[in-house]
């Protein structure tokens, strides 16, 4: 049964990247130079998954269940630190150079394109990377 | 509105719904970067809905094609880009999805930090790159 909600919402997900074009990094890019030919669009797509997600984040942030009664606890909301702001900095800095995050890479996958392979290899090294850091 | 904002809206519902199935049916926060972290790191047995969250969301990518695909840049460009993704949002703990999306949608003060961050960077190198004169500007 997880599973095949989780495939179900992974399908949803993938579906809503392929409609929004959000796996076109040439589109993400034209989003995020906002002093060129500024191309709104993906705001239009962050704004809809957020009205869609957010009353159902608001009923399990209440009831603390989820619907098929599983006890659910939401990340925290309220802490910010320096490994949020500046990972999240680093985030930005390897984003805008190519316009990829970490969805519409596994996705760009598919075509099995050298470019992908490399973007997707190194985003996994830059996971074990982090590992190596000392936990705070 | 033009067909493309629609279809940037009705892609972006789609993407709300698939974090809201994954919340409200699997209690699970639908961060891309977390999940395929911790698939790669082999944790499977009861978290085997990472592997079907992942398996989905490619799937209709694999159906459908990708259409034309421009990369940005060279292979080595893509290849420092990929472990700064990869880094920083491991770091930061959460993606465009796990902050952007969910975090936003959870009104959460913690993921709006992270996505003013990570937005704000990623305009600042678009400027460089585009208009500046870094050394690889093509």
């Amino acid at each position: 049964m997880a599973f095949l909600t989780a495939l179900f919402a992974g399908i949803l997900f993938g579906a809503g990247l392929m409609l929004s074009r959000m796996c076109d990094p040439q589109r993400v890019l034209a989003f995020l130079d906002v002093a060129g030919r500024w191309n709104p669009a993906l705001a239009f797509t962050m704004g809809g998954a957020i009205i869609v997600a957010a009353p159902a984040f608001w009923y399990v942030r209440r009831r603390r269940v989820d619907l098929l009664g599983t006890v659910t606890s939401l990340p925290e909301r309220f802490h910010v630190d320096r490994r949020l702001i500046v990972g999240s900095a680093l985030f930005g800095l390897g984003w805008g150079l190519s316009g990829i995050c970490p969805g519409p890479g596994l996705l760009l996958l598919t075509a099995g394109s050298v470019q992908a392979v490399v973007f997707v290899g190194a985003m996994i090294a830059g996971f074990l990377a982090l590992r190596l850091l000392p936990r705070e | 509105m033009t067909a493309d904002l629609w279809k940037s809206l009705g892609g972006g519902m789609l993407i709300g719904a698939g974090a809201a199935v994954l919340l409200l049916l699997n209690g699970k926060i639908a961060g891309i970067s977390g999940i395929a972290e911790n698939s790669v790191r082999g944790i499977f047995g009861e978290q085997a809905w990472r592997i079907a969250f992942l398996v989905g969301l490619v799937i209709p990518a694999a159906v459908f094609g990708l259409g034309t695909i421009v990369f940005a840049d060279g292979l080595p460009v893509l290849a420092v880009s990929g472990l700064l993704v990869g880094f920083g949002t491991r770091l930061g703990s959460g993606c465009t999805s796990g902050h952007g999306v969910c975090g936003l949608a959870n009104l959460s003060p913690r993921s709006l930090s992270a996505t003013l961050s990570f937005m704000a960077v990623a305009a600042v190198t678009v400027f460089l790159v585009r208009h500046g004169a870094l050394p690889w500007h093509s």
